[in-house]
């Protein structure tokens, strides 16, 4: 078999026919086991020296400023730098903390992240594990992070810690909904949970299919990892640094990387599960080309949520919590009714398609539906918010006199628009 | 001994040793913990079982929103950090006469029970027949509205017992 | 199948493991050990802790806890049904809209009752 065209199971029989001379088969195999976990836990904790270096020069060049530049060769070695600063700090534990949560809620939080990177495709024969169940698995190790954190601000035995915790966990309970309705939209074109499924299923990208419910799972999961403008967990000018005040050293450190690899793992994911993750012109037959194409559009993603920290400002906690009851969750829901009814309504008409234009066609069908579904969020969007205005002229210039008036006047508006 | 087996004897062991640690713990929270650790056995099993999708919505729904809502109910209720009442009333002899009652009764039931093997393996589109059984009019549509049903009534009764404060 | 989980079990060890070593690195070898009362004080702008370390009840936060369970649980049933679709029937997704709409309609009600608000 060739290197190029399947590079894992060639490393693995290489690896396996080295070792076999002097170990039983057992044991090779659960050895080549431990060495791809490994592999991708190593690739998964490196990254984010990478992936810090460049998002604070990305956001330096935003600022109109250069970000870090003169460790290393172009600043790369900042973070090893910074790294090795925190290594060397002494470590305070603050007094009456719970030293067995405290210590392992760091922990946690890296775990969480980590293991997400498990069952995300690199190739369509390279990734952690082929898991049937990949996309619920990846929500389920995703609230291991929210545990994370709630413990992290109760062990710390401070008040803002506590505080900081619970205003988090609020945000990261209240997003997780949106989150899982529209990860429930690919696996619903997909017909399967598995991620490497997803992936060969999108002859056109799922973008394209359901829009709308990229961007709610975008929107989401920047919120579910406490970015801006979503960052009230570490909110400075508000409640100190939330709920790792007391966190110095390297569990300071380890909240950091948790916090970087998982804005990267959410452009990952939008890669993998809306533009298409290793799809590309020769991806099929030599999967390096894949990976490349992968990491393009993950950093595509990444991009996109740097973008977001340097250009937007913080939105009040209620108006965080408002957003996403009252208009991501209803819009999930309603975007995943149109799209099962568009999608179950066409495949007659599919099957007596072309199979070279069938997916195309069903792509334009549910691009309609999808924008169909937007014009009515606006219309309903713009008719509450004039109702609202209208309500909020009548009040300043009325009083209590004028209060008789309004539903004529309503009455009397309404028609007229 | 295979491995299987192994790590079914760990899990089981996990399950049943963070139990008795949820209700022996004198910190609430740590309690809480327990029941974590005794909910990630559990979905362990499943994985053993071969029931993959069970063991994600058991991580997903229990650990990753019951046992949210129980940590939080616990620190938004208590001062938890000096919590450290009695343990055990003056009558914890006939609850230990009763759960040991108990316990010899199903053990005895249950080793009157002959377990089949099972050897024909599971079908690879198991997670296809259960999602096509909730929405089968012959098979568990009904029970799968009546869900939704229950659902609308527990949320009704949590905000009616809990959100009345205007 | 066992094989991914198996997979899976010994990437959670190593992820375990991995984040650990730093930690341990840092604070039991590396890290000087020259504590004092005041460094170990629990932070408070500058001043001394006054009582316990307790946050006021809000119902607010076991509400959005409380409904987040329900739409979890909600999706969760969802799923099974996305990845049957294409052997079910138009009715079907008939039923399924019916069910999220019983669940739209509770959501409705926690709206209007104003327990979404954050006050």
């Amino acid at each position: 078999m060739d290197f190029l065209k399947d590079p894992v199971a060639f490393i693995a029989k290489v690896l396996s026919d080295l070792l076999a001379a002097f170990l039983p088969a057992p044991v090779v195999s659960v050895l080549l086991l431990i060495i791809g976990v490994v592999v991708v836990a190593s690739f998964s904790l490196v990254l984010p020296l990478f992936l810090i270096w460049f998002e604070r020069r990305v956001v330096g060049y935003m600022q109109d400023r250069l970000g870090p530049n003169r460790v290393g060769p172009e600043g790369l070695l900042q973070t090893i730098a910074d790294a090795i600063k925190l290594m060397i700090k002494e470590d305070i534990t603050p007094y009456g903390a719970d030293k067995v949560v405290y210590n392992i809620s760091p922990v946690l939080a890296v775990i969480a992240v980590i293991s997400m990177w498990a069952v995300v495709p690199f190739a369509h024969n390279i990734m952690g594990t082929d898991l049937n169940v990949g996309a619920l698995y990846i929500v389920s190790v995703g609230s291991l992070g929210t545990l994370a954190i709630m413990l992290g601000g109760w062990a710390s035995n401070n008040k803002y810690a506590l505080l900081g915790a619970f205003r988090t966990v609020a945000q990261l309970v209240s997003y997780e909904v949106p989150m899982i309705l529209s990860l429930l939209v690919p696996v619903l074109l997909a017909r399967s949970m598995g991620l490497n499924d997803i992936v060969k299923a999108q002859e056109v990208w799922f973008i394209f299919l359901a829009p709308v419910a990229a961007f709610i799972f975008f929107t989401t999961s920047v919120a579910e990892v406490g970015r801006t403008p979503f960052d009230l967990l570490e909110a400075e000018s508000e409640i100190v640094a939330g709920f790792h005040i007391e966190y110095s050293g390297m569990k300071f450190g380890m909240f950091f990387v948790a916090e970087f690899l998982h804005a990267f793992t959410v452009g990952a994911l939008t890669a993998v599960l809306f533009l298409g993750g290793w799809r590309g012109p020769g991806a099929e037959t030599y999967p390096l080309l894949g990976v490349a194409y992968f990491m393009i559009k993950a950093f595509a993603g990444y991009f996109l949520v740097i973008l977001m920290r340097a250009a937007l400002p913080r939105i009040r906690i209620d108006h965080m919590l408002d957003l996403n009851w009252k208009f991501l969750t209803p819009l999930a829901l309603g975007a995943i009714v149109v799209i099962a009814l568009a999608d179950k309504a066409i495949e007659p008409w599919l099957q007596t398609l072309q199979p070279g234009i069938a997916p195309w066609a069903r792509g334009g069908v549910l691009l309609l539906a999808n924008l169909l579904l937007v014009l009515v969020t606006y219309l309903l969007l713009s008719n509450s918010a004039r109702r609202i205005r209208r309500a909020a002229e009548r009040g300043a210039s009325g009083g209590d006199a004028e209060h008789h008036d309004e539903h004529h006047e309503e009455a009397h508006a309404a028609p007229a628009h | 001994m295979p491995a299987l087996q192994i790590i079914f004897l760990i899990a089981a062991a996990a399950t049943l040793i963070s139990g008795i640690m949820v209700v022996t713990a004198r910190n609430l929270v740590h309690a809480a913990l327990w029941l974590i650790v005794s909910l990630f056995s559990v979905a362990i099993l499943f994985v053993l079982l071969e029931a993959g999708f069970l063991a994600a919505v058991q991580v997903v729904l229990y650990i990753g929103a019951i046992a949210i809502l129980i940590i939080f109910a616990i620190m938004l209720t208590r001062r938890v950090m000096q919590d450290t009442g009695p343990q055990t009333n003056q009558q914890w002899w006939v609850g230990a006469i009763i759960a040991v009652a108990l316990f010899a009764a199903l053990f005895v039931v249950l080793r009157q029970v002959t377990y089949p093997e099972v050897t024909t393996a599971i079908p690879p589109d198991s997670l296809k027949a259960l999602g096509n059984s909730f929405v089968d009019p012959n098979q568990y549509m009904l029970p799968f509205e009546l869900a939704s049903v229950l659902l609308l009534a527990a949320m009704i009764g949590a905000i009616a017992v809990a959100g009345d404060k205007k | 199948m066992l094989d991914n989980w198996t997979f899976i079990g010994l990437f959670l060890l190593m992820a375990a493991i991995f984040p650990g070593v730093p930690i341990i690195l840092q604070s039991l070898i590396l890290g000087p050990k020259k504590s004092n009362p005041v460094k170990n004080s629990v932070y408070e702008c500058g001043i001394e802790t006054v009582g316990d370390t307790w946050v006021q009840f809000k119902v607010q936060y076991y509400i959005f806890a409380l409904v987040f369970v329900v739409f979890d649980v909600e999706t969760v049933f969802l799923f099974p049904f996305a990845v049957a679709f294409n052997a079910v029937s138009l009715f079907a997704v008939f039923e399924v809209t019916f069910f999220i709409l019983i669940l739209v309609a509770g959501l409705v009600y926690v709206w209007r009752k104003g327990a979404l608000e954050w006050v």
